[in-house]
């Protein structure tokens, strides 16, 4: 280990939940997008699920709007070091758009991709099982632009940048793509708790 | 909407408007690697910014623009990371510089605004991400505010060094010519703007489209790559000064700093 000449860091308590080498942001919610943020409004807003499924679907906002809702309750991460506890996001669960369009037994990857063309890259196993969410809400109020509003992808257990904002699609492949930040360096897979930050690690 | 056949042959390009491809591509082995980077002089930039110098002897170069993690561990094992873009310009002599912010109770900055002197050691990774990396090729138009100024400097640098004659403007934002950073450095390429307070005779206040109108309308062939670099809320104003000035958006790149 290699010690710091008289830095203790701010005090601390364990925090369980925190995964390694993250800390909490607190109330902030930094914003980190590299592109400029864009105008999608809700009616100019479309979902499409394509690729290697049964059959392609295409929602709208009303379109999905019509399907269950569904909420996601804890905690985030982003790459660049903060963990945001306890935040509330509201839309539909990822699984019932999946099963509308039925993935083919081949699909095992997605790439995830934005209203701006920015593009993540997912194990298909991440997407479903109850753990990821298309939202458009957080903490009960419209999702705000700058942080992916109308709607965008949630990931919880991968590092925030795998939940792409603006949402537009996600096209299912039969082998891995690398994404956005993941052709830039970045891990393909980014679970916080293995600390997969670069592609390196 | 045509179907792609993209998901069994070739790679998937979405439906949408290209978002900004990536400059360069990444060293996985530099960015997953740990090194010692010894600090090797302080130098005081404004009363809120230092620059600080490191030896960095296994360092495997980088580009304007690009950034690093550094870490600092306690001796109970507690580790503070933080992302840091790299100041200095590309160079081969094992040395490269940081110029940080003194944030209030900030954990990483804090320590090396009170407690860092000469000789101590940190760990470093990188250099990482190549999305806002300038190899020096396309005229670049390159807007910051406070510490943003950063990886815009090392541009500015770089341009130099080489005598680069593509075109390059800097556009920089400080709240007064006091917390200018980089002050003494900047030449004809910039355009400082103050926002708080300035000398008598300087105008006071946010960057507008009349500050960005001159340097679109000098636009070379070609037109500008765009770099914008500050707060969020700094990033996302410039940027939309740029789109509402006629800057394609697919060719601004953006680094915010949280
Ligand atoms: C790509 C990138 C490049 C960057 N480049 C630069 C650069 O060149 N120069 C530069 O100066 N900065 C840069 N930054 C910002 C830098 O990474 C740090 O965020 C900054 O230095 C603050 O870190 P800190 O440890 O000093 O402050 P922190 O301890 O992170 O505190 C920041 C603020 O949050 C509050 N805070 C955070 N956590 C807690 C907590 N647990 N308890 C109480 N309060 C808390 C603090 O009070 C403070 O106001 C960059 C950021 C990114 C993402």
């Amino acid at each position: 280990m290699n010690t710091t000449r008289g830095f203790t860091g701010r005090p601390r308590a364990a925090r369980p939940g925190l995964p390694p080498g993250q800390y909490d942001a607190g109330d902030d919610w930094p914003v980190l997008s590299a592109e400029v943020t864009p105008d999608v409004s809700p009616a100019d807003w479309t979902f499409r699920v394509s690729g290697l499924v049964a059959e392609p679907r295409t929602w709208d906002w009303a379109g999905a709007h019509r399907l269950p809702a569904s909420a996601y309750s804890g905690d985030i991460h982003c790459v660049t070091g903060w963990s945001k506890f306890g935040v509330r996001f509201g839309g539909v669960s990822l699984d019932t758009f999946l099963e509308a369009a039925r993935p083919l037994p081949s699909a095992t990857h997605a790439v995830a991709y934005s209203h701006t063309g920015y593009t993540a890259n997912l194990p298909l196993a991440d997407l479903t099982g109850g753990r990821a969410w298309i939202v458009r809400e957080y903490d009960g109020q419209p999702l705000a632009p700058e942080h992916g509003g109308p709607a965008r992808l949630v990931v919880p257990h991968l590092y925030f940048w795998k939940s792409v904002k603006w949402i537009a699609g996600l096209e299912l492949l039969d082998h891995d793509e690398p994404g956005f930040w993941e052709q830039n360096g970045y891990h393909a897979r980014g679970n916080p708790w293995e600390e997969q930050r670069y592609s390196g690690d | 909407m045509t179907e792609t056949a993209a998901h069994t042959t070739g790679s998937f390009t979405p439906p949408t408007r290209f978002a900004v491809p990536g400059r360069i591509e990444v060293d996985g082995a530099a960015a997953g690697t740990w090194q010692t980077a010894t600090l090797t002089e302080i130098r005081r930039e404004t009363h809120r910014a230092s620059t600080f110098r490191f030896a960095v002897p296994g360092w495997a170069g980088h580009l304007p623009g690009q950034h690093l993690m550094l870490r600092l561990t306690a001796e109970d094992g507690y580790v503070a990371q933080r992302h840091y873009s790299l100041a200095s310009a590309p160079d081969d002599s094992g040395h490269i510089e940081l110029t940080l912010d003194h944030v209030e109770d900030g954990e990483v900055s804090g320590w090396f605004h009170t407690v860092a002197r000469p000789g101590d050691r940190i760990e470093v990774r990188g250099p990482l991400s190549g999305f806002f990396a300038w190899p020096g090729d396309r005229p670049a138009l390159l807007l910051g505010a406070g510490s943003g100024v950063v990886p815009l400097m090392s541009m500015v640098r770089h341009h130099r060094a080489l005598g680069l004659t593509v075109p390059l403007r800097l556009l920089v934002s400080a709240r007064t010519p006091g917390e200018l950073i980089y002050a003494r450095e900047l030449g004809t390429e910039t355009t400082p703007v103050f926002t708080r307070g300035a000398p008598a005779g300087t105008p006071v206040g946010r960057m507008t489209t009349a500050h960005l109108a001159p340097l679109l309308a000098e636009a070379p062939a070609g037109g500008w790559e765009a770099y914008v670099c500050g707060s969020n809320s700094f990033a996302e104003h410039a940027s939309r000064l740029l789109v509402a000035a006629g800057q394609p958006v697919d060719r601004i790149r953006i680094e915010r700093f949280g």
